[in-house]
């Protein structure tokens, strides 16, 4: 039987308030393996730590039970402490008093008696418990970052500026992201080309930057500091490297009328086309789809006229696959698709627009070059109504249950330029609530209501009708003088929700990092622990890990960009060492575990059991590469001859937990 | 069957590290409460959960043994939940075989942000046990000494 030392601790009153700490500490004391048990205040302390590490000295510990917090807050604290003292962290358990016993019950009867049983279950686990050693595994100095949105792009700059090796995959021909059809920046409206483009240049000129546009994540192995990453190349038809973006084949291409996605849809497109002039890398693409030569074989027309020879028909997808220590998703956003909101006749009249739509109208390279217009008659429109929250903090079920986050602000934005460019406009913006949190805000939004003289009006639009004059009656409620509001409006403006692009799911699970409700991706904690995944070398920037605005975006990024190096300085990590195991005694080299393995951490090799010279006896057992084994403990159960088993969960372990709980 | 108010059962909770325990701590940040009948052992995953163990707690006198584990598709180990959804389903078909009523047993499935739905869990299942009573069918089995 191990020598094991109990210690309790009172976490101030979080535990002492509802368990009686002395009470378990001596209770425990008289378990016959424990031969040292105490109690004190703040275990985590220094100077608890050091109770624990004298502890172990004087009494010659071979095993610690700390009854504490959740081992998920201290179990690495407290591992080293015992490490620091000669005992091997590994013979450490954590019995959760805090936040699975104290915090929950309010009986201190109660409480007292179920931190026992838990401190019991501990300790027969801690008998168990075999001294392991962590292995180590190299870096790859290399880091991959998903999404090239301002998000990404800052990601990469700050990576590749310590001196790493940074790949963007862009599934878009082009990076720069959302950032690069909005016009102006609140709350300092300044130009968001301006700001962005020169970035989006360094990004292509920086020789540690590789730029993998309209590309797309296919596949990922591998774990912390050595991913391996399957990158699908999509056929552009267009040789990036002879390409100079001359764009030839996008004035002369004869197809004019694809869609627009730069424009939102709003005006068209050729097959061959280049999304934007400042686009990175500034290559054309050959839109498959709508494109001549492929629906039909024949045109072919920007072949001859390419003078560099870039056009290339038979291109195909093709992959390549690269090493990465690090990943940062950086997958960004969308506005929601407003087509299910009947009562805003977005589908029944060109004049109800989004906000990005609206944006793109504003913005000097959009569908109407700047002018503020309408798009059914290219009238300018003198009232326009800008309707707020639409899909966002939605409990009906239709929309988001979240805040947008930057709706107030874009609208005020959007109020403000109205109001600018073209006093003789009404402005109207129905709300919930303005919310402006954050430097400068709310002294923009106050100056779109003073200065400018913005209708802000608390209240939701209750029907929008296209008339037959082609204005939009607007019925609304006030909500402070209760009555109802009849608008006849030229322009209706939806501050539509945004939520995470299409493509985060199936990266997460790729990635095995985990998502919440609204496939945003979850932080390792939502405090302290912002920009990581709780898998490890997986980090998040911008958001598709919550709603935020460029400048928190930004800050994100080098949020990321800096915990990526802190991985990448490395040059080995160590590993978990609670990895399977396989008996090889006991092994028949049956391929259940194999098949169950979600990592391919197992393999077979023929060993030599052979006890005589003249009997040869060559078995073919389970080997677990230890490196790779993530310690899930899938195989440990599917084992038909209980040869595997999972060191730091193994079965005796809990067989005896189960045990002491049912005593 | 004895009727007893004051009978407090014995339940074991086995919560993978990820969501179901993260879960579990949530519930305690939120200070949502739930008897203190309900003891949670850590797995890494729901999948590391033998049938074994849940049997092994009924042997030694547990009244209610409940499984949690990530949401299906949320695995941290990608698929670790859909395997323990399997060989659970596969115990549950023969437990009243072996004498153990079905209803002692459950899997949930809680995220790492669902600390109220752990509490309610907890609270519902408690209920359940406490309805069904004593595990005494099993008490043939237990190692009494």
């Amino acid at each position: 039987m191990r020598r094991i030392g109990v210690f309790v601790c009172h976490c101030g009153t979080n535990i002492a308030g509802t368990v009686d700490v002395k009470a378990v500490a001596e209770t425990l004391g008289k378990e016959p393996a424990v031969v040292f048990s105490t109690d004190y205040p703040y275990m985590c302390s220094e100077a608890g730590q050091n109770i624990i590490k004298e502890a172990i000295k004087e009494h010659k510990l071979e095993g610690v039970v700390v009854c504490s917090c959740s081992p998920r807050m201290h179990e690495a604290t407290f591992r080293k402490t015992v490490q620091a003292a000669g005992l091997n962290p590994y013979l450490l358990e954590v019995a959760n008093i805090r936040e699975q016993c104290s915090w929950i019950h309010k009986d201190k009867t109660e409480g007292t008696a179920k931190a026992i049983v838990l401190g019991r279950a501990a300790i027969a686990k801690v008998q168990l418990n075999t001294p392991l050693i962590a292995g180590e595994s190299p870096v790859v100095k290399r880091a991959l970052v998903i999404g090239g949105g301002i998000a990404g792009i800052q990601t990469a700059l700050d990576i590749a500026d310590a001196g790493y090796e940074v790949d963007i995959v862009e599934k878009q021909p082009t990076i720069g992201g959302k950032m690069t059809q909005i016009d102006k920046t609140f709350p300092t409206l300044d130009c968001s080309s301006c700001i962005l483009t020169p970035k989006m240049v360094d990004c292509a000129q920086n020789e540690k930057i590789t730029i993998y546009s309209y590309s797309e994540v296919e596949a990922v192995t591998g774990f912390v500091g050595n991913f391996s990453v399957k990158i699908r190349r999509k056929a552009r038809y267009v040789d990036e490297t002879k390409c100079t973006g001359c764009g030839v084949c996008t004035e002369k291409c004869p197809v004019k009328n694809v869609p627009n996605e730069y424009n939102l849809g709003m005006d068209n497109r050729h097959a061959a086309y280049i999304p934007f002039a400042q686009a990175i890398p500034n290559v054309a693409v050959i839109d498959a789809a709508h494109c001549n030569k492929f629906k039909t074989g024949k045109c072919g027309l920007c072949q001859k006229l390419c003078s560099a020879g870039a056009i290339n028909y038979e291109q195909e997808d093709t992959i390549i696959e690269e090493k990465y220590g690090a990943i940062v998703a950086a997958t960004g956003y969308n506005p929601i698709s407003v087509d299910k909101y009947d009562e805003f006749a977005y589908s029944q009249s060109k004049d109800v627009v989004t906000s990005l739509e609206f944006e793109r109208i504003l913005k000097a390279d959009g569908p109407t070059e700047g002018h503020l217009q309408r798009m059914s008659d290219g009238k300018q429109p003198k009232t326009i109504v800008f309707i707020q929250c639409v899909g966002s903090r939605d409990t009906s079920g239709c929309g988001k249950e979240y805040c947008s986050k930057i709706c107030c602000m874009y609208t005020a934005k959007h109020a403000m330029y109205c109001r600018e460019k073209y006093p003789d406009t009404e402005v109207y913006v129905f709300y919930i609530d303005v919310r402006t949190p954050g430097k400068n805000y709310d002294e923009f939004y106050r100056r779109a209501v003073e200065q400018y003289g913005v209708h802000y009006i608390k209240g939701m639009v209750g029907k929008v009708s296209p008339k037959a004059d082609g204005t939009l009656h607007v019925q609304a409620s006030d909500l402070i003088s209760n009555e109802q509001l009849h608008i006849s409006a030229d322009m209706v403006v939806l501050a539509a929700a945004i939520e995470p692009d299409k493509s985060a799911r199936p990266l997460a699970t790729m990635l095995t990092a985990s998502m919440d409700t609204n496939d945003f991706f979850t932080e390792a904690h939502a405090k302290l622990r912002p920009v990581e995944s709780p898998t490890a070398g997986v980090f998040l920037s911008g958001v598709c890990q919550g709603p935020k605005d460029i400048p928190e975006t930004v800050a994100q990024a080098g949020a990321a960009a800096s915990k990526v190096i802190g991985l990448l300085a490395k040059n080995k990590l160590s590993c978990n060492p609670c990895v399977s195991q396989s008996n090889e005694a006991m092994c028949n080299g049956c391929s259940t575990c194999a098949n169950v393995c979600p990592y391919g951490a197992i393999t077979y090799e023929d060993k030599d059991f052979s006890r005589r010279k003249d009997g040869s006896m060559i078995r073919r057992v389970a080997v677990v590469n230890e490196a790779v084994c993530q310690g899930c403990g899938a195989c440990t159960v599917a084992c038909p001859s209980g040869a595997m088993d999972l060191k730091g969960f193994s079965t005796s372990q809990i067989m005896a937990e189960v045990d002491a709980i049912c005593k | 069957m004895q009727i007893n108010n004051e009978f407090k059962p014995k339940i074991v909770a086995f919560c993978c590290n990820w969501c179901s325990y993260a879960g579990a701590d949530l519930a305690g940040t939120n200070r949502a409460n739930y008897p203190a009948d309900v003891k949670i052992i850590r797995v890494p995953c729901s999948c590391r959960v033998n049938p074994m163990f849940i049997l092994r707690a009924f042997q030694r006198g547990a009244d209610g043994v409940i499984l949690c584990g990530c949401h299906p598709g949320d695995c941290h180990y990608t698929t670790g939940n859909y395997y323990a959804r399997r060989r659970m389903t596969m115990l549950f078909s023969m437990l009243s075989y072996l004498g153990i009523e079905k209803e002692r047993t459950r899997v949930e499935w809680v995220s790492a942000a669902e600390g109220a739905k752990f509490a309610a869990t907890m609270n519902e299942f408690v209920e359940t046990i406490t309805n069904l009573g004593e595990n005494k069918r099993l008490e043939d089995l237990r190692c009494k000494k």
